[in-house]
C-alpha cells in the first residue's frame, strides 16, 4: 500500500490493537457449557442437523457434552466435519443451525450451538488416540488443488479411505480463507494452522506449497499423474467498481488488505486511513470496516447502493459493525473517486431509489464524502485462467463463470471434481467442507470400482 | 410476631394433635434444627415450628467429616441428596437448656423434641422427664434414621420391627404426658405395619417419611461411594424433591388404611414448595415438615410456602387447612377399582408445537406408534393417530412445551367398569 494523505501506521498503541483483535466470542466456561447444553431438547429429526451443510449430529454432540463426554462430542463433530473447530468460530450460525433451533419458537433464544461446538472440539482429548484411522493403502493417488477448507476436507476423507493425496497450494501456507480471509478476531491464536496440523495427522497427505494452478502445475499434468483431481481453488478475482478514479492511490481491494492483515505479525505496522469508505454489503465489507475501526481509523462508512435490509451481511454482522462504530449510508451508488496528486481525497455518490417495479434507479441527488482510503468489497469472482484454455483439458463453466459440477461434485471431466467457492454456492467455509466431503465420497467410489478384488484384499 | 408471612385472609393457623401452630410448616429434625441459633433464625423467618434434632444419651455420638452426597439433574440442580450424619453430637444438657430457653422466648412456636435412645425401658424412662421439663410441645420418636444408628440397635433398626415400635411407644406414653409422634422409616416393605404398631402402642401421630437408604454416586476416579470419607463410603439417607412421590404414596397408604385412618400424620419427604405441602395435606397429612428445601435455599423460603398456600386456599375458598385436608383420599384407590371404560387420548396443539419431535421419538420407539410425522424439512408436523393412542401420557410428559400436548377425555358412552367386575377377569365379582 502506498502511503498517501492521512494514512499512517500506529494509530493506536500495539496493546490497544492486540486487545481490539482478541477473540470476539470467547470460549464458554464449563459452567456456561452446562447451562447452554442443558437447553438442547435432543430433538428427534432435529432441524439444526438439516440446517448444517455438513449434517453434524448436533443434538447428539450436545448431549455428549452435557454428560461430561466432550471428547466424544468432538469425535461426533469431526467425523462429519473435520474443520468443525473453525466452523464453530466462523459459521454464520444465526442463519444456519441456530436459526433452525426449535428453542427460537417460544423463547426466541436458540441453543448456542456454535459456541458449544467450539467447546467440544477444543476439548478433544489429546491423550487419547487420534480419532480417525486410515484404511489399507489403496495404491491410488489423488491430486487436490488448493489447501483451503474444501481441499482439506476432501484430502482428509480420501486419506481415511486409504488413498494417497498430494495437495498443490498456491500460497505458502494452507488453510485457504481460514488463514487469509476470515476476520482475525473470529479465528485467533493461529487456529487455522493448528487445524491443518490436525487434518494432516491422519497421514497420507502431502502439501506442496507455492504451486499455483496454471503457473507451476497444470491440470493436464495432474490428470496424467494422478487417479483423480479435486479442484478447490476458490475465487481469485475481485469485482471492480468501474468508475473514474478507481486506479488512484488509496483505493484498495478489501480482500488483499485482509490477507495482509492476517499475515502481519505486528498489526500496529499496518497503514490505516483516518477516514475510510467501504463499498459493499457482504461479509467482507463488514470485516474490513470493523477491522479498520479496530486498527484506529477515525471514521469508517459503509456505503451501499440498496437498503440496509437488502444487505448480504446478516443482521448479526450489521450489528457487529454498528457496535464497533461503523456508519452505514444506504441507497447511494458510487459515481466517482476524486483524487489529487497524492491520492484519493473524496468519493462522490448518487442517491438511489426503487421505482414502482422495485428496480433500483438513480436520482439527481449527489453528495460527496471526504476520505483517505476507499475499500472495494463488492464481491469476489472466480477466475478460470488457471484452468488453461485447452478445451479437452478444461472443465465446463456455468453461466456465472464458475466450474460446473453434478450432484457428486464431478466436473464435465470424469476424473476431475471441484468444490468450495470455485463452484456455485453460498461461499461459506462449512459449505466448502461439505463439497470436499461429498467429492471425496464420489472419488472413493470411482477409485474403488477400479481397484481389483485382489488389491482390495491387500 | 416477627413473621412477615401469612398476609392473606385464608387462615394457615392449625392444630396438630392438640398442638397449635401459626402455620402448617415445621422444620424436620435435621441439621437446621440442631441448636438454638438455627431455630431462632427459623422462627424469625416465620416457621411455625421445629422438630429439634434428635437427642440421645450422653456421650453424644461423633460425626465424620464429609457428610452429604448429591444427585444432580442435568444443570446441577439438586434432585436429591443424602446424609450420613448421626443424631445431635452435642451434650444432652446443652440441648435441653437451649430448648427450654427458645420455647420460653417463642411461646407461639412449636418445638417437638426428637428422641433416640437404646431400645430399653430404662433408657426411655430416664430421658423423658428432663425433656418434658423443657416445656417442649411434644416428642417425636426417631425410628427412621437409616445410617449409623441402626448399627447400634437404634433408629431404623427399631422402626423395621413393628413390635419394638409398639413397645417403645407404650413406654413413652407411660413415662411422659407429652403428645408422642412416631417417625417412620420408608425402608420397609409395607409402611402400614409400623403405623399400625404405633397406633397400638398409643401414638398420638406418625410422621413420615424418614430418609431412604441410598448411595448417591460413585466417584469413578477413586471408586468410592459418595459422600466419601477418606476413600470409603456408606449408604446414607436420601431426601429432597426426588423422594416426594414415595412419601406421598406412603402417607396415603396410612391415611387409607381403615386401621390407621384416624391416626394424624405429619407429612415429610421432599416438600419444597406450597404446592407440595397442599398435596401432602390433601393425601392425609395434617401438617408438613420441611428440611432439604431449607438446607438448599435457607429459611426464607417460608415466605413463599405460606404466601403461596394461603393465596391458593383463598382462590379455592378454603378458609382453613382442614377444609381441604384428606380431600384426595376418596380418589386414591386400588388399581382394581379403576374404570376400564375410561378413555383419554393425546391431542397435539399445532400452534404451540415447536416441532422438536420428542413426542414422536418417545411414542415411536418406546410406546404405541401413535404419532404420525408428516410435513417437510421446514415444517415438521406431528399428529396423534387416535385409534392407536392408549392415553399413556408419555408424549405429554416428554413435551417441553406446557400447552403443546393435552390429554383429552373421550366419551366412550360406556358405564363405569372395574377389573373387579370385568367380564375377562376369571375371578370377577358380580356387582
Amino acid at each position: 500500500m502506498t502511503i498517501t494523505h492521512d494514512i499512517k501506521s500506529n494509530r493506536l498503541l500495539e496493546v490497544e490493537i492486540i486487545d481490539n483483535f482478541s477473540d470476539m466470542t470467547p470460549p464458554l466456561t464449563d459452567k456456561q457449557v452446562l447451562v447452554a447444553s442443558e437447553r438442547c431438547l435432543f430433538c428427534h429429526d432435529a432441524p439444526c442437523i438439516d440446517a448444517c451443510p455438513t449434517g453434524i449430529n448436533i443434538p447428539l454432540f450436545i448431549r455428549k457434552i452435557n454428560t461430561g463426554n466432550a471428547h466424544g462430542a468432538a469425535k461426533e463433530i469431526l467425523s462429519a466435519n473435520v474443520l468443525g473447530g473453525s466452523c464453530a468460530r466462523v459459521c454464520p450460525t444465526e442463519t444456519l443451525c441456530e436459526q433452525a433451533c426449535v428453542r427460537n419458537s417460544c423463547e426466541e433464544a436458540p441453543v448456542e450451538i456454535g459456541r458449544l461446538q467450539r467447546y467440544a472440539v477444543d476439548h478433544l482429548d489429546k491423550d487419547l488416540p487420534y480419532p480417525f484411522t486410515r484404511d489399507a493403502e489403496s495404491g491410488k493417488h489423488v491430486a487436490i488443488v488448493g489447501a483451503g477448507p474444501a481441499g482439506l476436507a476432501c484430502a482428509h476423507q480420501l486419506a481415511r479411505n486409504g488413498h494417497q493425496v498430494t495437495i498443490y497450494e498456491a500460497a505458502s501456507k494452507s488453510g485457504g480463507l481460514n488463514e487469509y480471509g476470515i476476520a482475525l478476531y473470529k479465528l485467533v491464536d493461529d487456529y487455522a494452522q493448528k487445524e491443518v496440523d490436525f487434518v494432516l495427522e491422519i497421514g497420507g497427505i502431502e502439501i506442496k506449497y507455492q504451486q499455483a494452478l496454471g503457473r507451476d502445475v497444470y491440470l493436464n499434468q495432474l490428470r496424467e499423474n494422478h487417479d483423480a483431481v479435486f479442484i478447490g481453488i476458490g475465487m481469485s478475482d475481485v469485482n471492480a467498481l468501474d468508475i473514474p478514479g478507481e486506479e488512484c492511490a488509496g483505493v484498495e481491494d478489501a480482500v488483499a488488505y485482509i490477507r495482509d492483515l492476517r499475515q502481519e505479525n505486528s498489526l500496529a505496522n499496518l497503514p490505516v486511513g483516518r477516514r475510510v469508505i467501504v463499498i459493499g454489503a457482504g461479509m467482507t465489507a463488514i470485516d474490513i470496516a470493523v477491522q479498520s475501526k479496530k486498527l484506529g481509523a477515525e471514521s469508517v462508512t459503509i456505503v451501499y447502493r440498496r437498503a440496509m435490509s437488502a444487505m448480504g451481511a446478516s443482521i448479526h454482522e450489521q450489528e457487529l459493525a454498528l457496535k464497533n462504530g461503523v456508519t452505514f449510508i444506504c441507497n447511494a451508488q458510487p459515481k466517482q473517486i476524486i483524487a489529487d496528486d497524492s491520492g484519493v481525497t473524496a468519493m462522490e455518490f448518487i442517491k438511489t431509489k426503487l421505482d414502482e417495479e422495485g428496480k433500483l434507479t438513480l436520482t439527481n441527488d449527489t453528495f460527496s464524502l471526504p476520505c483517505d482510503v476507499v475499500f472495494k468489497a463488492i464481491g469476489q469472482k472466480f477466475s478460470s485462467i488457471p484452468l488453461g484454455d485447452n478445451p479437452t483439458d478444461k472443465p465446463a463453466l456455468d453461466k456465472r463463470g464458475r466450474i460446473t459440477v453434478n450432484d457428486s461434485y464431478q466436473t464435465t471431466l470424469t476424473d476431475v471434481f471441484a468444490g468450495g467457492d470455485c463452484i456455485n454456492g453460498k461461499d461459506l467455509v462449512v459449505e466448502a467442507v461439505d463439497h470436499g466431503n461429498k467429492a471425496a465420497l464420489a472419488i472413493h467410489k470411482q477409485l474403488s470400482s477400479s481397484i481389483s478384488p485382489q488389491q482390495e484384499q491387500l | 410476631m416477627k413473621s412477615k408471612a401469612n398476609k392473606s385472609k385464608a387462615n394457615l393457623a392449625c392444630e396438630f394433635i392438640g398442638i397449635k401452630s401459626i402455620n402448617p410448616f415445621w422444620l424436620a429434625s435435621a441439621p437446621p434444627t440442631d441448636k438454638a441459633y438455627n431455630v431462632v433464625r427459623a422462627f424469625e423467618a416465620g416457621w411455625g415450628g421445629v422438630v429439634w434434632k434428635t437427642l440421645g444419651e450422653d456421650p453424644a455420638p461423633i460425626n465424620v467429616s464429609s457428610r452429604y452426597g448429591v444427585h444432580y439433574g442435568q444443570n446441577r440442580q439438586v434432585v436429591g441428596f443424602n446424609n450420613i450424619e448421626l443424631i445431635t453430637d452435642r451434650p444432652l444438657q446443652v440441648n435441653l437448656d437451649e430448648i427450654t430457653q427458645v420455647k420460653k422466648d417463642w411461646p407461639d412456636r412449636v418445638i417437638i423434641v426428637s428422641l433416640m435412645v437404646p431400645c430399653e425401658e430404662e433408657s426411655w424412662k430416664k430421658i423423658l422427664p428432663p425433656v418434658e421439663a423443657t416445656g417442649a410441645d411434644g416428642i417425636e420418636l426417631n425410628f427412621g434414621c437409616p445410617h449409623g444408628m441402626p448399627e447400634r440397635g437404634m433408629g431404623a433398626a427399631v422402626g423395621q420391627v413393628p413390635e419394638y415400635i409398639e413397645m417403645v411407644t407404650r413406654w413413652c406414653k407411660q413415662y411422659c404426658s407429652l403428645p408422642v409422634i412416631v417417625k417412620l422409616t420408608p425402608n420397609i416393605t409395607d409402611v402400614r405395619k409400623p403405623a399400625e404398631a404405633a397406633w397400638r402402642g398409643g401414638a398420638d401421630a406418625v410422621s413420615l417419611i424418614n430418609t431412604i437408604n441410598s448411595i448417591t454416586s460413585v466417584n469413578l476416579e477413586t471408586m468410592s461411594p459418595e459422600p466419601s470419607v477418606d476413600g470409603k463410603g456408606t449408604h446414607g439417607g436420601y431426601c429432597g424433591s426426588a423422594v416426594k412421590p414415595i412419601a406421598l404414596s406412603m402417607v396415603s397408604e396410612i391415611a387409607r388404611n381403615p386401621d390407621t385412618s384416624s391416626l394424624p400424620i405429619s407429612g415429610i419427604g421432599g416438600v419444597s414448595n406450597w404446592r407440595d405441602a397442599a398435596e401432602f395435606i390433601a393425601l392425609g397429612a395434617t401438617n408438613v415438615q420441611v428440611c432439604t428445601a431449607a438446607m438448599l435455599y435457607g429459611f426464607t423460603i417460608i415466605d413463599d410456602l405460606c404466601d403461596g398456600l394461603s393465596d391458593w386456599m383463598e382462590k379455592k375458598g378454603y378458609q382453613n387447612i382442614s377444609d381441604f385436608s384428606r380431600m384426595a383420599i376418596p380418589n386414591t384407590t386400588d388399581w382394581k377399582h379403576l374404570n376400564m371404560n375410561y378413555k383419554r387420548i393425546a391431542h397435539i396443539n399445532e400452534d404451540a408445537c415447536i416441532q422438536c419431535g420428542r413426542c414422536f421419538a418417545a411414542c415411536e420407539d418406546t410406546s404405541h406408534q401413535a404419532i404420525l410425522k408428516t410435513g417437510d424439512i421446514d415444517n415438521r408436523k406431528y399428529t396423534v393417530i387416535e385409534e392407536e393412542c392408549v392415553g399413556c401420557n408419555l408424549c405429554e410428559i416428554t413435551c417441553p412445551e406446557p400447552n403443546a400436548i393435552v390429554m383429552k377425555d373421550i366419551d366412550t358412552g360406556e358405564p363405569h367398569l372395574s377389573w373387579l367386575h370385568h367380564p375377562e377377569n376369571p375371578y370377577r365379582e358380580e356387582p
